[in-house]
This record gives C-alpha cells, structure tokens and sequence, in this order.
C-alpha cells in the first residue's frame, strides 16, 4: 500500500533528522566545533583541541541529551491528554502539574526569606528547586487525582485541574507582588526554562522518570484507540475505563513533573508536537503517532535548542521564548496547508 | 435454557438515586441464537434503560440476568466484550481513523497487550466486511463516507468482534426508508448466515413487525415477548400508544389513524 511506503520512508527521515539536529545542536554555538570532531569526542577518539572535547563533553553532550528527553517526554504527555480529554486544546500542563511546580519554586525563591539562614541557603540551590518543583507537582497531581476519583466524568478532571492551574498561579501571583527584585528575577529566568547546567546524576534521575513514563504511554496505545470511538465503544471491547485514565494521568504526571523539575516549565511542546505528528502522518493509530510525535519533539527541541544558542554569538535566548515563536507557525501552516485534523 | 444467549428473569430494572424509581419489574425474556429480535415501545417507556441493563452498563434493581448461560456481573469487561457488542447511533469523535481500522477495533478483545492483529483477526475482519459488502470504502476515512456507510461499517466492527449477541441502539433512526429497509434485510440475513442473535430497538413498529422473528413489546404496564404473529393476536400493540387516535389495525398488521 502507497501508504505503508509513505510512512517507511516519513520514519527514516525522522531518524535520520534526529541523529543530523543531535550532532548539529553539540557544534554549533558560541564556538563552533566541526561535526567531523564532534563525533571524535563523543566515540571517545582523539579531538584535535582539548577544549572543544571539553565542551563537547562538559556542556552540549549534556545539553543535547536533555533537550532530546524533555522533547520527547513533554510531546508524549501532550499526546496522551488530547486523546483521554478527546480535546486538541489539552497539553501535559493541562492537569495544572506546571502551576503546582511554578508554585513550590516560587514558595523557594520568592517565600525563603522568612525561613532561617541555612535552610534558605539549601532551598534556594538547584536541588532545593528540583525538590520543591516535584512537591508542587505532586500536590496538584494527589489532588486531581482525589477529586477525579470521585467524578465519572472525564472532562470534569480537564476543569478541575484548570481550576487547580488557576488557583495556583493566582498564589504566585500573591507571593511576587511581595517579593524584591532579585527574586523576582530568579523565579523569572526559572519559569523560562533551561536545558543546560544539569549534572550527569540530574540527567540519569531525568532519563529514568522520562523512561518510565513513556514505557507507560506504550503501554497505552491500545486503549487510546480504542478510546478513538467514544468511551461507549471503547468499554464495549473491553476497556478497563478507570485503570486506564489513572495510568494515563500517572505517565503525564511523572514525565511533565520531572521535566518541570530540571528544566522549568517548557512551553508550547506538549500543545504542538502531536498536533505536527497527526498532520503530517495524517493517522490516528497510536501506534504511529506514538513514534512519530517522539521523534518529532525530540528534532523540534533540539532545533530550538540550537536557536536559543544564537550560534556565533555569545547571547543565548531563554528556551521558553524560542518554542512558542516556532512552534504556532509551524503548526498554522500545515493546518492551512492539509485541512485535516 | 442453554440455547438462549440472553436471559432473563424476575428482572427489576430502574434508577437509584435518592428515590428508588422502577421503570419495569419482573421481566422475563429469552433470547435465542439466530434470532432477529426487535425492541419496540413509546417514547420514554424504559426502552433504553433495559437495553442498558442488559448489557450491564446499569445495574438491576433486582433479578438476573445471564449471557450465554452465566450471570452477567460474573463477567469481566475483556469477558464480557467477547459475549456482546454494540452499535449505536452516537456521532463519532473526530479522528483520521478508516474505515479498516474502525473495523480492526472490533478485535481488541482478543489481540495481545500492543494490539497486534493475527492471521485469525486479520480473517474475522474480512469476514466481517464481505458480510456487509463494504469493501469499496476500506482506505476511506470514516467522517468521508455517508451515514448509511457509516452504520453498515460499525456494523461490521461488532461482527468483527464475533459475539453471540449484537445488540444496536436504535438503528433506524436518521436512516430514510430504504435505508431502513435494507438495514433490517441485512440484520436478518446476519442472523441467518452467522447464528448470532440480534437484539435492535427502533420506532419503526410496521418494518419490525414484518421483518422480525421475535418482538419485544414495552407498555407502561408489562414487556412481553414472541413472534409477530403472536403478539397481534394477543393485542399486545394496543397499549403501546395511550392516544384514541392511533389504533392498531390487526388485519392490515399497522397502527392507522383515525381522523
């Protein structure tokens, strides 16, 4: 079938794609290292400057492997929220997960100041906002997760996690209209993400929460399809409706929290990736969208990765900023160009 | 009792939120393989409720009910989906499914974990689609085919699904009369070609009565059930309707008006 070929190929490419962004994203920079030596460095060969090996290993080796997790991770979860919510508008962030954690850093930052000297010297270092991140999250999550037991209806649990998005973004509003300059500051650059300054236990915890997650949305694909007629349907070839929102809701939970956590709050991913994978796969098999949206999100962050370092330049952009301004054209664009969903 | 695919008996069916409300009680019915059997009663009699009792989505208020000779809660839900499956009317969420992989769904029961479909479903789905002649719309996506192609489609994803029982929610409605009519010849030769039972509720009294084995009758009062023939003669389509100006004419076999 014509459309089997399509799709063989449409993969190879998206293979390919990611090997080609990787390697690019860990040249290009304010230094430009050559692909050639970029490779010597990763495959442990002799690099012709001891720096750039440094580099390479150091700074963009590490940075790549985030941007390729939080792609893939952030895309995925969005793809599991709009298919349970049967809802084009959802995203990982859709459960209020990223206000809970914008709310335990800003409790952080911009709340440290009344607890003792020590503490707040703890607090306020990375692992002090990678902790209070996850607590934020997982509060909201245990949360939802309390009121969606006791709701039928899945669409009650998208406003209800609206709901605790709002309410907890309402609280940091609260807590920076009290807060000085500095602070202000710090929580800003943190909600604008970043995807560097990771040490390598940092990029394991992330990899083994990212693995876990997507290993549950595998283990989703079959139920999502059947969740393409309607949730009548889908009980009626025997769907275990419950068990599987709750596993749906635990995937997206465990990869946007910990993505959060490390690398802040990532716009516009989750929302968009799928979105691109359907319209140019033009399917619905999970399956397919499945691979797809992965490989898709890990390109597109690394490609926006490359951008925010403004190559040749020494000023690099924030990630959040970058993934907004490319992603709703591309999105726009296919719409336009295929009329389809 | 162990030819029948549906049983029922002393079955209480009805609501219970803060008042108990029974729509029915003490309802007997016996549905056998190969039978074509039709549902038919006034707006807001309880049609629905029993359907959905019937097929477990709503618990009886009291009685039993048994699909192929066991307790209908004594299934679980993967169980269950190989005993019974559904056709109704619903719209379809939007999606690019086609029309081959809305009638592979119908398989889920029975593939493994990532849904991989084996030589034998690969065969039931052919099947299936011979059986409702929707071959020309395989590669089409189903929101580019008409309703009645629609209907036919999600008709052959039960069949794919190979229950004893199909039971479908109103399938006549929106459907013109030949499209009616059509629809009921192929549910019979279904019924005939594969010894499934088909359990249907519609508003279309006159087209049930000539095309169906069995009936299922619902008054406010009692459900009753048998052949056609046998419920005209025992006036059970007089009560069916409260209004004097719809009477049930028993030698023409249809509701007539009268001025």
């Amino acid at each position: 079938m014509g459309n089997n070929k399509r799709n063989s190929f449409l993969f190879l490419l998206l293979i390919v794609g990611t090997l080609l962004l990787f390697l690019l994203n860990i040249s290009l920079g304010s230094v430009r290292i050559p692909i050639k030596e970029v490779i010597n460095s990763l495959t442990g060969q002799q690099v012709s400057k001891e720096t750039w090996d440094y580099i390479v290993v150091n700074y963009r080796l590490p940075k790549a492997i985030t941007a390729m997790l939080v792609g893939m991770g952030l895309s995925i979860s969005g793809l599991l929220m709009q298919t349970l919510f049967r809802n084009p508008l959802a995203g990982p962030y859709v459960l209020g997960l990223s206000s809970g954690s914008s709310l335990g850093v800003a409790f952080v930052i911009m709340g440290a100041g009344i607890l003792p000297g020590f503490m707040a010297a703890f607090l306020v270092s990375s692992y002090g906002i990678i902790l209070a991140s996850c607590l934020g999250s997982f509060g909201v999550l245990i949360a939802v997760l309390v009121v969606s037991q006791r709701l039928r209806d899945t669409m009650a649990i998208l406003i209800v996690g609206l709901m605790f998005g709002s309410f907890t973004s309402a609280m940091v509003s609260v807590l920076t209209y009290f807060s000085n300059a500095e602070q202000l500051q710090k929580f800003t650059f943190w909600s604008l993400g970043n995807l560097g300054n990771l040490s390598w236990i940092s990029i394991s915890i992330l990899a083994i929460a990212v693995g876990i997650g997507l290993s549950l949305g595998i283990y989703s694909i079959k139920p999502l399809d059947s969740l393409l007629l309607g949730e009548n349907y889908a009980k009626s070839v025997g769907l275990n409706y419950k068990k599987m929102r709750l596993v749906i809701i635990f995937a997206t939970s465990i990869l946007a929290g910990s993505i959060t956590a490390f690398a802040g709050p990532i716009a516009f991913i989750g929302l968009a990736v799928p979105h691109i994978a359907k319209l140019v796969f033009r399917t619905s098999a999970h399956n397919k969208l499945f691979w797809s949206t992965l490989l898709f999100g890990a390109m597109i962050m690394l490609f926006c990765d490359i951008i925010c370092q403004l190559p040749g330049t020494d000023i690099t952009l924030p990630i959040n900023a970058v993934t907004s301004v490319i992603g709703a054209p591309i999105v726009i664009w296919l719409l336009v160009q295929k009329r389809s969903f | 009792m162990s030819n029948n695919v549906l049983s029922v008996s002393g079955l209480s069916i009805g609501y219970t939120t803060k008042t108990s409300t029974i729509i029915a009680q003490d309802i007997g019915l016996n549905l056998g393989h190969g039978k074509l059997v039709s549902l038919i009663g006034a707006n807001g009699v309880g049609k629905s409720t029993l359907l959905r009792t019937i097929t477990g989505i709503q618990k009886p208020l009291s009685g039993s009910v048994s699909l192929d000779g066991q307790p209908i809660d004594s299934y679980n839900p993967l169980a269950l989906a190989q005993k019974l499956s559904i056709v109704l009317t619903e719209k379809l969420p939007p999606s690019n499914l086609t029309v081959f992989e809305l009638v592979a769904l119908g398989r889920q029961p029975y593939t493994n974990w990532i849904g991989k479909l084996t030589e034998e479903d690969i065969v039931k789905i052919n099947e299936a689609i011979a059986l409702t002649q929707i071959e020309p719309l395989l590669q089409k996506r189903h929101y580019e085919i008409s309703d009645g192609q629609l209907q036919k489609v999600l008709i052959a994803r039960a069949l794919a699904q190979d229950t004893p029982l199909i039971i479908l929610d109103e399938p006549t409605t929106h459907l013109d009369l030949l499209h009616k009519a059509t629809l009921f010849r192929l549910l019979k030769k279904l019924t005939l070609e594969t010894n499934k039972c088909i359990l249907f509720s519609t508003h279309d009294i006159d087209l049930a009565i000539q095309l169906s084995d069995e009936m299922i009758v619902m008054t406010p009062n009692s459900i009753v059930q048998g052949s056609p023939e046998e419920l005209i003669a025992a006036n059970a389509f007089d009560a069916i309707f409260k209004d004097e100006s719809i009477l049930f004419d028993k030698e023409k076999g249809k509701f007539v008006f009268i001025q």
